[in-house]
């Protein structure tokens, strides 16, 4: 019978949240088991009117699997809609905070929803599908494992959206962008065991003798993401039917796990995973090898050896001892080299092909992801310099940097490489439109620039405010007139991010018509079609 | 260019690859994170600190489940103007009982590491409903749900025990009168020289301004009200805590 196990154990697993919704000791985790139940039900009742009584039929082991890749790209899609979406309403809330709708929608309930939202769900969502798009095609192999890819996929919406609802139920472990309780975290590692052995074991089925190097980021991504999803999300539950859990570590230790764990969710997800989408899609849609071999190799290493020791810089001046903040520092200058070697060996692919970031959209949004990761890696190192950090920290400043590298990085190479991979993904000979396209960068790179420029003025003037001292030897501003300095910028802030998510909306248009098949009549881009010389 | 030829033995070798770089990752955290397990200097010796009471871990429980710490931090620095405007600049012992640590990244509102003591209780409680009938900048959302939710009372005790497996010293004593405790902190016409004696400097009364029902505005105010309150810095040597 077509999906005979799978329903009897789906069943099993709705049965258990419900029982667990009946027993559950505390309110929250009662809701949240009742939210389980009927997504894991709802799955079921699909599955259930999707099954034959007759064998599924057998699949041709040559051919690439990519059911899962579909899904995954129209999740990508609709998991940034959302993401950012909720962004612009927290952003709004900061500059009229009559927006909040307690207890649910509090501002403090939704930033956990708009970070976990873009990083795991838009973040998480690509990573999957393109990692698995990249190592079938550069390893010439099937997705090893059968249908544990559609369990990877599966798993990880089903991570989300108790992730998603939990915050909103307030259940969270306060651990920035760590923030599942201890039961979501238990699902996380086993989606993610499996998607290692999913991806593992497609590598090791290649017929390809070498590794191909977008695949040697993905997989350190993946593997040092379990090192540091288990590591700092150790905690003992109040009970095993609640949702409260309470942190191995304590105070000065635990800060460190956490921000361990925090610069490299930043290190390895953001980045790692992302340069591997760099290192396979920048070369395909440029049609040009990887500019040098060796620079691949020792940025590689020299990358992931050093970020792992950044952690310390957003502990500066606190009561971390100055050993580890020192350490913490003099690592995230050093990291400037090899985000930079990995920034050149980007752009440098372009080498012979230049012009087509004036003709093709999608190099160009691809090119602009490059240079905004150039330039947030810079700005990073910098930040981390104690005497930088004493003014930067805990202001804006901050909340500017982390967005120009995630909506200039790593939005915009998602973007690509959705972009390139959809119209191939359903056979379609090309995009809806390309105008659209146009129109997306430009409407996402303006969108950055206001919303970076905007927290550089904010973040630096609230830095200042602070410290602001009179002739007299008085503090100038009280707490109260700095937040209300903030209010112009934070208006602007909130417009910056919307042109972004109008621009991720156009994106959701354009590749919608480009899976139902449909084609935009419209004049080509100047220059993407050869001009026709008159004859003489 | 001997070595980057041998390149291709890793290229060659998934396994290899993935313990390679398992490897590589792991030295930075065991050099920087372990050593502050064992380094007796990190936290420094100080007088006064103690586990929270009940009704104080409640309240902190609410601040974490509210996101509190997405605006507020509780980390001063030893800048000469934030120990003018917070106070005396955060040690590492202030939040050794802290599972999990509240430091927060951002300063949207001010830093709270020291709040305690510096208002009313009814300010608290105006603020947490209305916010901006007492700060009229302020752009932080109500909390008025939590005069009206009366605290979650199901043993208690359960959350000291899962402390103490983490490593905060409660005591036996302290886990049998947990829910008791926990009740005659908001409690202005309870005995609480037992409470007291257990949770030195524990503020006690009516904090929320109903003394018929004990809520989640009582413990979070509770919670509030002791931030800072516990170190006692006339015998803090300074010198000897730098590290």
């Amino acid at each position: 019978m077509r999906f005979g196990t799978e329903i009897v154990l789906l069943s099993l697993f709705a049965f258990a949240a419900l029982v667990a919704a009946g027993f559950g000791v505390d309110e929250a985790f009662r809701q949240h088991m009742w939210v389980l139940f009927f997504a894991v039900a709802g799955f079921t009742a699909i599955l259930l009117r999707n099954t034959e009584l007759k064998l599924a039929a057998p699949v041709d082991p040559s051919a690439y699997m990519d059911g899962p890749i579909r899904y995954g790209a129209i999740a990508t899609m609709f998991w940034g809609i959302v993401g950012m979406l909720v962004g612009v309403v927290i952003a709004l809330q900061l500059a009229y905070p009559h927006l909040n709708i307690e207890p649910w929608f509090n501002f403090g309930r939704l930033r956990p929803l708009h970070t976990s939202g873009v990083i795991f769900a838009f973040g998480g969502n690509a990573l999957l599908c393109t990692s698995m798009y990249v190592v079938q095609r550069t390893c010439r192999a099937r997705l090893f494992g059968g249908n544990l890819a559609w369990f990877v996929l599966w798993g990880y919406q089903l991570f989300i959206v108790m992730a998603a609802t939990g915050y909103l139920l307030g259940i969270t472990e306060s651990r920035e962008y760590a923030e599942p309780e201890w039961y979501v975290d238990i699902w996380l590692t086993i989606v993610w065991v499996a998607y290692l052995i999913l991806f593992l074991g497609t590598i090791l089925k290649r017929k390809e003798p070498h590794i191909y190097v977008a695949n040697w980021f993905y997989l350190s991504f993946i593997v040092t993401i379990a090192m540091l999803h288990v590591v700092n999300n150790l905690s003992m539950p109040v009970s095993f039917l609640g949702s409260k859990s309470y942190s191995a570590f304590s105070g000065v230790q635990d800060a460190l796990t956490q921000w361990w764990y925090g610069h490299n969710a930043v290190g390895f997800f953001l980045t790692a995973g992302f340069l591997g989408m760099m290192y396979y899609f920048v070369p395909k849609q440029a049609n040009r090898p990887v500019y040098s071999y060796r620079l691949s190799i020792i940025h590689f290493w020299a990358l992931i050896f050093l970020y792992i020791w950044a952690g310390p810089h957003h502990l500066h001046y606190t009561a971390l001892p100055d050993w580890a903040q020192t350490l913490g520092m003099v690592f995230s200058v050093m990291l400037w080299m090899p985000s930079w070697g990995g920034m050149i060996n980007g752009l440098m692919t372009l080498s012979g092909a230049w012009d087509k970031i004036r003709t093709d959209p999608i190099i160009r949004m691809m090119v602009a992801a490059v240079a905004f990761y150039g330039m947030s890696t810079f700005e990073g190192p910098m930040m981390s310099i104690k005497a930088v950090n004493s003014l930067s920290h805990y202001t804006d400043w901050t909340i500017g940097h982390v967005h120009s590298g995630a909506l200039g990085w790593v939005g915009m190479i998602s973007f690509g490489a959705l972009y390139y991979m959809v119209p191939k993904l359903w056979n379609r000979e090309r995009l809806y439109s390309m105008r659209l396209v146009t129109w997306h960068f430009w409407l996402a790179t303006l969108g950055i620039v206001v919303y970076a420029a905007v927290m550089w003025v904010s973040g630096i003037m609230q830095g200042l405010m602070w410290r602001e001292y009179d002739e007299q030897g008085f503090l100038v501003y009280s707490f109260a007139e700095t937040v209300a300095a903030m209010h112009p910028y934070y208006v602007m802030r909130a417009a910056g991010g919307a042109m972004y998510l109008a621009g991720a909306a156009l994106m959701a248009w354009n590749l919608t018509m480009t899976i139902l098949g449909y084609q935009r009549k419209e004049q080509p881009l100047p220059g993407s079609a050869p001009a026709y010389q008159p004859a003489e | 260019m001997g070595l980057i030829d041998k390149h291709a033995l890793i290229e060659k070798n998934a396994t290899l690859l993935l313990v390679g770089s398992l490897l590589v990752v792991t030295v930075g955290g065991i050099v920087e994170i372990a050593p502050l397990f064992y380094l007796d200097n990190t936290i420094e010796k100080v007088e006064g600190m103690r586990p929270y009471s009940p009704l104080e871990l409640a309240g902190r429980n609410i601040y974490v489940r509210e996101g509190c710490y997405l605006c507020h931090s509780q980390m001063i620095r030893p800048f000469r103007d934030e120990v003018e405007r917070y106070g005396h600049y955060s040690l590492a012992a202030e939040s050794m009982y802290d599972h999990p640590f509240q430091w927060g990244s951002k300063r949207t509102g001010p830093d709270l590491a020291r709040v305690g003591d510096r208002y009313s209780n009814s300010w608290h409680v105006q603020h947490l409903t209305d916010p901006r009938s007492v700060v009229p900048e302020s752009i932080m959302p109500s909390y008025a749900f939590l005069k009206d939710k009366p605290i979650d009372l199901k043993d208690f005790s359960t959350h000291l025990v899962a402390n103490r497996r983490v490593g905060v010293p409660y005591t036996d004593d302290m886990i049998a009168h947990a829910d008791a405790d926990l009740m005659a902190q908001a409690d202005p016409n309870a005995d609480t020289s037992g409470l007291v004696g257990r949770y030195p400097k524990a503020k006690v009364g009516d904090f929320d301004g109903n003394p018929q029902q004990v809520t989640e505005m009582d413990a979070l105010v509770a919670y509030l009200q002791m931030l800072g309150t516990l170190v006692d810095f006339k015998n803090y040597d300074e010198a000897a805590g730098y590290r």
